[in-house]
């Protein structure tokens, strides 16, 4: 046997690294189509970035993707602080401001209630609790745009039309069907028997819920606010629809910017409007993005 | 400290019933242990008591006070869990102070009753770890101590060692032994495994489908089994079922052409041509020329010998039916051979054929 062994080792290194060449190949072949695919992925925010940081001359002349021979933040600045977003000339900031006033309480109330009702279809039984959640799971798959009208008039009979308060309450609306969701089904992975024991150790209602699972959960929590921040970051549409003027979002602000149709093009504050009204979500994926894939991969695997 | 009485308890889900008017006492101190194959009912019994199941009907009392409507809490139990169901983000000292936490006790007083439980299971090194960080055994003592930690009046364990390695498991089963004999407390303990309910019972209630079939002690139900239900499922290798017919003072063995005669214990007045079975633990029989008392015997051939160290289990063959017998070690037989095996008969059994109740 040992004899055996030996002389089929020796044949392998008669061969010098026919298999780890190939294996070699082989790696050499997927990291090269990854970083092939990722700068394809990542072309257009390059090329964004890149036409931020030049003057209009240096766009009408050069290509895409050429680096800017003077690099300046000028129109960053103007369009932060001083562009004009129809008729007041205030730049982006007020409705950066007013897109975190949106996102920040709608992101927090969504997740929460989100939690909570997770919890309830999870492990408490009561009359009707697979009809209402198969409801609340319904709403996950409403188009926006049916909702506008009745929504819009909703929201004048509770005398929060275009108002800031009443963009969070359309989101978390919008938003609750996708966290219930979420918590739910990660909640459902927690074993019947902890609930269990933590009734006859006494705990009630509010004390499992706060002190045996919410310490637990920290990825689906992770993942409902990158989630709910980015949805409702990114929202155009009832922005557009639900709020006026002053209390309009980032989004809703760049279109304004970029659509104005007065004067000549400045692509540069184009890009650099963009690249700000962006920023935030993609700094919470590079932040949150690994809690992000965890939190959707928990309970797939015993752990 | 507790007795605790279940009176007609029945469970039924629509027409289906899971529980079938169980009856069963035990006094202050008793270690019952409700025992069955999986499916038989034994943990819905066992979650009835606690109050994390309702019954359809009857009554459970615990010390005289009917329970039966109170939450879990109310019930002054305590119970540990199959998956000892640890609370993951607590420390093994939140874990086992919890109750006490919910119940509003000073935290002093709390950390003191602790400390008590985890040096009574040598867990006190532990204390300040996750329960993530520990192995099997670990965990499974942190489950008890969160039990023993509230002192309660009955303590209920479903099924709290079948999570465990052999070696472990046999630790264990003499550990809890010796907690119920230190504290004198009333345990009600669910397994599926006889030799843990034969070490550890004062008490045994067999179940099978929903329905009682013996309640008794272990001697009871090992010696005495009430039907054939309980005497195959308790004891291994299991019982031996002879098919037999009443000849006079006889029994004719079917398919064995032998002749034994009818057991003392049976009382019951047997008809003549009366088809029953004759049940023979394996340790009632023994090799006759191995210097044996004189007394019924049957001529057997020797199959497949089986050692297991302290004991030898022998198949063997009497015509068409198999006989497992436990000889002790150093028995002289070999597969192939022919000998005499004497028969006890003073302890063997008859079932009635068709019923399988004892006669």
């Amino acid at each position: 046997m040992t004899a055996m062994l030996e002389s089929s080792s020796a044949a392998a290194a008669n061969r010098p690294g026919s298999i780890r060449w190939s294996k070699q190949f082989g790696r050499v072949f997927v990291y090269g189509c990854l970083a092939l695919l990722a700068l394809v992925f990542l072309a257009p925010l390059l090329s964004m970035l890149l036409t931020s940081l030049k003057s209009m001359d240096e766009i009408r002349a050069g290509n895409l993707l050429s680096l800017p021979s003077t690099p300046t933040f000028a129109a960053w600045a103007n369009v932060w602080g001083a562009s004009c977003i129809g008729v007041t000339c205030g730049g982006l900031k007020g409705y950066f401001g007013n897109s975190f006033l949106i996102v920040v309480p709608a992101t927090f109330i969504s997740v929460a209630l989100g939690a909570f009702n997770g919890y309830v279809f999870a492990q408490w039984r009561f009359r009707g609790d697979n009809l209402i959640f198969g409801l609340i799971l319904f709403g996950c798959f409403i188009p926006f745009q049916i909702v506008l009208i009745p929504m819009a008039g909703l929201l004048g009979k509770l005398g929060l039309a275009g108002t800031i308060p009443g963009l969070i309450l359309v989101h978390v609306v919008y938003g609750i069907c996708f966290t219930t969701m979420f918590f739910r089904n990660y909640f459902i992975t927690v074993p019947a028997e902890i609930f269990k024991a933590a009734r006859v150790d006494g705990a009630g209602f509010w004390a499992i819920f706060f002190r045996i699972l919410l310490p637990i959960s920290w990825p689906i929590v992770m993942v409902s606010i990158i989630w709910q921040f980015t949805g409702v970051w990114n929202d155009f549409l009832f922005g557009v629809s639900f709020a006026a003027g002053t209390n309009q979002p980032v989004t809703v602000a760049l279109n304004n910017l970029v659509n104005t149709s007065t004067g000549t093009k400045a692509y540069n504050e184009d890009m650099a409007a963009a690249m700000i009204a962006a920023l935030p979500t993609i700094l919470i994926y590079v932040a949150a993005g690994r809690y992000f894939l965890r939190g959707l991969m928990a309970g797939a695997v015993k752990g | 400290m507790a007795n605790l009485a279940i009176n007609h308890v029945t469970k039924s889900f629509g027409s289906l019933a899971v529980l079938n008017d169980i009856n069963i006492a035990i006094e202050d101190g008793e270690f019952l242990v409700l025992v069955g194959p999986s499916g038989c009912g034994k943990s819905t019994l066992l979650s009835i008591i606690a109050g994390l199941d309702e019954h359809t009907s009857g009554s459970i009392t615990i010390d005289g006070d009917p329970v039966d409507g109170l939450e879990p809490k109310e019930r002054d139990i305590a119970m540990v869990f199959q998956s000892y169901a640890l609370y993951p983000a607590m420390s093994v000292e939140q874990n086992i102070g919890f109750s006490l936490e919910m119940s509003k006790m000073p935290k002093a007083q709390r950390l003191e009753r602790v400390s008590k439980v985890a040096d009574l299971l040598q867990i006190t090194h532990l204390l300040k770890r996750k329960p993530g960080q520990l192995s099997g055994g670990q965990r499974q003592r942190v489950a008890m101590g969160r039990a023993l930690v509230r002192e309660p009046k009955i303590f209920l364990f479903d099924e709290p060692l079948s999570n465990l390695d052999a070696k472990l498991r046999v630790e264990m089963r003499t550990e809890i032994k010796k907690l119920h004999q230190r504290l004198g407390a009333t345990i009600v303990y669910v397994t599926h495994d006889q030799i843990e309910a034969m070490t550890m019972a004062t008490r045994i209630a067999v179940m099978k489908d929903g329905i009682l079939q013996q309640f008794g002690t272990p001697e009871d139900i090992y010696d005495r089994p009430k039907n054939v239900f309980v005497a195959t499922f308790m004891g291994s290798p299991a019982m031996n079922l002879l098919p037999a017919t009443v000849v006079g003072e006889t029994l004719s063995l079917k398919g064995a052409d032998a002749v034994l005669p009818v057991p003392a214990s049976v009382v019951a007045p047997l008809t003549e041509g009366r088809e029953v079975l004759l049940g023979l633990r394996p340790e009632w029989l023994s090799l006759a020329s191995a210097g044996s008392p004189s007394g019924p015997s049957l001529p057997l051939l020797v199959e497949v010998i089986e050692p297991t160290g302290p004991d030898v289990f022998a198949a063997l063959r009497a015509g068409e039916r198999e006989i497992m017998a436990r000889l002790p070690t150093g028995t002289p037989v070999a597969p192939g051979q022919k000998a005499s095996f004497a028969i006890d008969l003073s302890k063997a059994i008859l079932f009635d054929a068709a019923s399988g109740v004892a006669l």
